[in-house]
């Protein structure tokens, strides 16, 4: 049916359903069902409220330049969010991500700097990079049936070392690369606000990925295996493939992470992005998809990921310490989860 | 032995019937334990053929050989008279056995036609299914109000909404309604009722009856016995191992079953 809110006719002797519907139409459990159903909703009014307040709060806020700086402080977190919200969707968990990115763009960076391959066959490298580097996390977790946070805890620490000795620790700096790398950092202007090349990838990932996820036969298993595995199982679904695919395709976004990160700094850096990882599992649990799995959508992740931007902003322009941005997402965390937990409560 | 005849128990001549699925002398044995001590068991087009038994005396076993999850040590499986053998579920599923198991299969946060269709998603037609690999979500959820109608599910209507928000009989009907859609030749029903209440259980066994008069022959597991005496049209009792008999509830009673399955009588 097309309007979901749809109340069956309560036939009379036909039993469950209208009842049990019509039993609890409270205001606050209506609410909650609709946020239950629509997971991107609360943190889409989230969004809007502080867009508001800090808009009053700061005239400088709603500046064109200002929301321009925005999106492109969320360019790379929002993108390495999407493979977050993917794993997390399998009711797994990444630790690696931003270390996976950072290892990617130091060999895109220095493949074409050092080694002279055109930059093209660079970004390929960053590519294989993070499918490989998927593909072993993948591997670990299906092959092994190790628990994700486990095998992306080894695996953080893993990259993160040989990030280091590949690169001798070394920055490449954006000036010495080919135009191509740092393409993603490059600006146009739509009425009046500029975007970057970077944003807009991240944008063009966001619309494929949603759409794979909601259209896809691929969508829904990886939903059903992140909601019972077993259930996914005794349905047909070949839940190791399904699994892997998920990683592999997030080894994939992480290295287009890699290219808008080395556009958005003008540099690709050994030491800058490993932190990534906790600020993408941020943007994915404020943006209401469920750490238990099978709930959520990539949406409700880009407003997460906008929410901590514009949170972090908008703090800094009502003059605050950058501690106290740290300390407004921690609660912003804490207050999605919690919403979560409610919410999940229409769950019998 | 005390196998009773069938051809007594059944309501139509045998001779006359084919059975759908046969187990003719099924052996299994775990280790010393014997399980399946030469069972033999006949399905009959649009019967509903319960299976009961004490605890221990082969019933999950027997179930196990015939959907596949286990393998019998001797013996011989038939469907549609013909010799088949299963290594895993899903070559069962895939011959046309469905089960449907006691922890059900269902995804909860998806919607009902999703978990009709899970695992075997319709595409839309033209290059957006063959390329894109879309699926026809509009397509699936009529189909799957079809099923629910013909099955008489008529309480869930609305295909979009999530498994779980719905009671317990609800989500088992969808689980039925998976197992009997895709033209399966026989479903296998595992304690069906075990975690429901009375309401609930009285939707089961209604869609019980509609699965046998749609044509689709059933075998269910249970323990409990006015529910197997309401719906079954043959019993299948095993006691250590063995068919004790096959009765009908037209020539046994329940007390009869009860002591042929404890071995206090014989049929």
């Amino acid at each position: 049916m097309s309007h979901p809110k749809t109340e069956p006719a309560p036939a009379t002797g036909a039993l469950d359903l209208a009842e049990e519907f019509l039993d609890r139409t409270t205001p606050l459990t209506r609410i909650r069902g609709a946020l239950h159903r629509y997971p991107a909703l609360s943190p889409a009014i989230v969004l809007v409220l502080s867009v508001i307040v800090f808009g009053f709060l700061n005239d400088r806020f709603l500046n064109p330049a200002n929301l321009s700086l925005i999106t492109q402080q969320v360019a790379v977190v929002g993108t390495l969010a999407i493979a977050q919200t993917l794993i997390i969707l399998t009711a797994g968990i990444d630790l690696s991500i931003g270390a996976v990115m950072v290892l990617s763009s130091m060999v895109i960076a220095q493949s074409t700097v050092q080694a002279g391959v055109p930059a093209v066959i660079g970004l390929l490298l960053g590519l294989i990079v993070g499918l490989a580097a998927g593909a072993f996390n993948g591997w670990l977790v299906t092959r092994f049936k190790l628990p994700p946070f486990i095998v992306t805890l080894g695996t953080l620490n893993v990259f993160v070392a040989l990030t280091l000795l590949y690169s001798s620790g070394a920055t490449v700096r954006g000036n010495d690369m080919p135009a191509l790398l740092t393409w993603t950092g490059e600006t146009f202007n739509i009425g009046g606000v500029n975007f970057t090349v970077g944003v807009v990838m991240m944008l063009v990932l966001y619309v494929a990925i949603s759409f794979i996820l909601s259209k896809t036969a691929w969508g829904r298993h990886v939903y059903a295996v992140g909601d019972d595995k077993e259930s996914a199982r005794l349905a047909g679904i070949r839940v190791n493939r399904v699994l892997m695919s998920v990683y592999l395709a997030a080894g994939a976004i992480l290295a287009v992470g890699a290219w808008i990160q080395i556009g958005r700094t003008n540099a690709a850096s050994p030491n800058a992005g490993v932190d990534l990882n906790l600020d993408s599992i941020t943007a994915v649990v404020i943006g209401g998809t469920s750490l238990f799995g099978g709930r959520g959508t990539v949406w409700g992740t880009l407003l997460g990921a906008l929410i901590v931007g514009v949170f972090r902003n908008g703090l800094s322009l009502a003059g605050l310490d950058v501690l106290w941005q740290t300390f407004a997402v921690g609660v912003l965390i804490i207050v999605a989860v919690a919403v979560d937990q409610w919410i999940r409560k229409v769950r019998k | 032995m005390t196998i009773a005849e069938d051809t007594a128990a059944a309501p139509t001549p045998a001779e006359t019937r084919k059975p759908i699925l046969e187990a003719k002398r099924l052996v299994k044995t775990f280790g010393r334990v014997v399980g399946l001590d030469g069972v033999s068991l006949q399905l009959y087009p649009g019967e509903v053929l319960a299976i009961i038994g004490d605890n221990g005396a082969g019933k999950s076993t027997l179930v196990k050989c015939l959907t596949g999850a286990e393998i019998p040590d001797e013996g011989q499986l038939f469907l549609d008279g013909e010799p088949i053998s299963f290594k895993r579920p899903q070559d069962a599923r895939a011959a046309g056995i469905e089960t449907v198991y006691q922890n059900l299969a269902v995804s909860p946060a998806l919607d009902v036609a999703s978990n009709l269709f899970l695992g075997r998603e319709v595409r839309k037609k033209g290059i957006l299914g063959s390329l894109f690999r879309v699926v026809d979500s509009k397509g699936m959820r009529k189909m799957a109000r079809d099923e629910l109608t013909e099955l008489g599910i008529s309480t869930l209507q609305d295909v979009t909404v999530p498994v779980e928000n719905l009671s317990g009989g609800q989500r088992q009907a969808v689980a039925v309604a998976r197992a009997a859609a895709f033209g399966s030749k026989v479903v296998v029903l595992d304690e069906p009722t075990a975690a429901l209440g009375v309401r609930e259980s009285g939707q089961v066994l209604q869609l019980v009856k509609n699965l046998r008069d749609k044509g689709i022959p059933v075998i269910l597991i249970s323990h409990n016995m006015p529910q197997v005496f309401e719906v079954a049209d043959r019993i299948h009792i095993q006691r250590l191992g063995k068919r004790a008999a096959t009765i009908t509830p037209q020539s046994h009673s329940m007390t009869d079953a009860v002591a042929i399955m404890t071995g206090a009588r014989t049929a």
